[in-house]
């Protein structure tokens, strides 16, 4: 397995307050890795700086532009926006535009033909489970429909490593089950290679194939927990001891302070 | 339950309407207020009926005037927001003054504008231009601001540009204030027509009115008033039309 993005000590200060703390990580091709910590850790402002969107103080984030199997031919990308697919919080699809004009933005805003766009998007409605949403609005679908939507719009992109910042976590608990599956499953089908973010520790162990921890102010990665149980997984494995045994490690770790979780 | 709702929301103002009328019409027809002062609701009637060709031929031109001086005044205003959203500096600087200009009424500026340009209908578009560009210049500059900065975020992170951005997300998001501030600047634009035809010109609404006032003719004087507020209401569901073919997604919600 090959690496496709490296972030190298990583750091950001916003007016004297330090948020991040020399973060590093990989990301190998076709891997989902999870960055886990509590609200106000600064992962938002990692995937800011990740996306280019954002320049950090100091360190620098890496893109391995070979493809499969070649040798690695890494590019510097700090500061450099489009060269990942970043997926916000929110779904942000604009109210104005059907969910197939949504949907196309990122190809057409480099420059691809309406139609040529259309075609390319229209093949996947199917695969994104949004058959017959092509022409209505995003105020017509349901809040899982709509974050499906913007996976879409993500994933067309059409970058090599996806960023998705708590894509499921406004949705209830039933939606984002089923969600969280669905996920894995076309994760794999397209071979995706995706950093995501979370709060919640079960999803976490669910989706990812490793998981890395961030604590503290100044956010840093504490710890790195590989799940190597087989994919694609499912809600079962949720009730497996494997399962409990992470949770337990992770909360241990999370929790390092606090006498209860010991 | 909901139907019987609808049609009261429909029909209660008519009613209420008809009930002031009917009111007016007692008040003339047992002359508590004598009739040369206040004419009933039918001599006004009789009035617009009698002078229908002539008010048409003067509403013509006020309409003209109203129309040239917010087609004007729209664009101005809307290049005018732009500027100001796009460069901040900008925005600070004319902010106060685009304030400041509103406290001017516009009767105090028209006679000032006809000693500059005239009788003609220069004049007559200027005020109008003055008096519409400030709601959409606001209207405007509110609905490109009103943007998610999350939006901008996403966009910045596809490396979308500014026109990109401004033409994709800005412009589309401030439909809905642009619509409001359109519908002030119409019944706006027909008033200011009017209040510079009023201090000087051959024709038009404001012209006729002086007219008719010098000959103490009450029912004509009511008869154009109901005219204007009539273009103005007209003008402004014109606008409502405009904004439900322009804007199908604000009226697509369903579950």
């Amino acid at each position: 397995m090959d690496r496709i993005l490296r972030a190298e000590q990583i750091s950001k200060s916003y007016s004297d307050k330090q948020v991040l703390d020399e973060i590093s990580f990989t990301l190998n091709r076709g891997e989902l890795v999870s960055l886990l910590g509590v609200s106000g850790v600064g992962k938002t402002t990692l995937f800011n700086i990740l996306s280019g969107i954002s320049i950090p103080d100091g360190g620098n984030v890496f893109i391995n532009r070979a493809e499969e199997g070649a040798p690695e031919e890494w590019t510097q990308i700090t500061g450099v926006p489009g060269e990942l697919s970043y997926m916000l919080q929110k779904d942000l699809l604009l109210p104005h535009k059907t969910i197939l004009n949504n949907v196309i933005l990122p190809l057409r805003l480099k420059g691809i033909k309406t139609k040529e766009a259309e075609e390319k998007a229209e093949a996947l409605f199917a695969k994104f489970g949004l058959k017959g949403t092509e022409k209505k609005y995003p105020s017509q679908l349901s809040g899982g429909m709509k974050q499906r939507a913007a996976l879409l719009r993500t994933y067309l992109c059409g970058n090599k490593v996806v960023l998705l910042d708590e894509p499921f976590s406004a949705l209830d608990t039933i939606t984002r089950s089923s969600m969280q599956e669905w996920f894995l499953e076309v994760s794999e089908e397209l071979k995706l290679s995706t950093v995501f973010i979370t709060h919640d520790i079960d999803e976490a162990i669910l989706i990812s194939d490793r998981v890395y921890l961030l604590t503290g102010t100044p956010g840093k990665i504490t710890k790195e927990i590989e799940i190597t149980n087989p994919k694609p997984r499912n809600q079962a494995f949720t009730m497996t001891e494997d399962f409990i045994g992470y949770k337990k490690e992770i909360r241990k770790s999370l929790f390092v302070d606090q006498v209860a979780f010991s | 339950m909901k139907k019987s709702r609808g049609w009261k929301e429909k029909f209660i103002p008519i009613i209420a309407i008809l009930a002031f009328l009917l009111i007016w019409q007692m008040v003339c027809f047992f002359h508590w207020v004598p009739g040369y002062m206040l004419p009933s609701p039918v001599d006004v009637v009789k009035a617009l009926v009698n002078d229908f060709p002539l008010l048409m031929h003067h509403a013509g031109v006020t309409l003209l005037e109203a129309l040239l001086g917010l087609v004007i005044g729209v664009l101005l205003g809307f290049v005018t927001a732009a500027i100001m959203d796009a460069f901040p500096v900008v925005k600070s600087a004319l902010n106060p003054i685009l304030v400041l200009t509103q406290t001017i009424p516009p009767v105090a500026i028209a006679p000032l504008l006809i000693l500059w340009f005239s009788y003609g209908i220069t004049p007559k578009i200027i005020l109008v231009v003055l008096v519409s560009f400030f709601p959409m210049a606001v209207g405007l500059l509110e609905g490109f601001q009103s943007v998610d900065p999350d939006m901008l975020k996403l966009l910045k992170s596809m490396n979308a540009n500014r026109w990109q951005i401004f033409w994709e997300v800005k412009f589309p998001a401030a439909l809905g204030t642009f619509f409001a501030g359109l519908r002030i600047a119409v019944s706006y634009s027909v008033v200011g027509a009017v209040i510079a035809e009023w201090l000087g010109g051959f024709i038009g609404l404001g012209v006729y009115m002086t007219r008719v006032k010098k000959s103490l003719s009450y029912d004509k004087m009511f008869a154009v008033i109901f005219l204007v507020s009539a273009l103005s209401l007209l003008l402004m569901e014109l606008v409502k039309v405009l904004q439900h073919a322009v804007m199908p997604w604000e009226y697509k919600k369903e579950k």
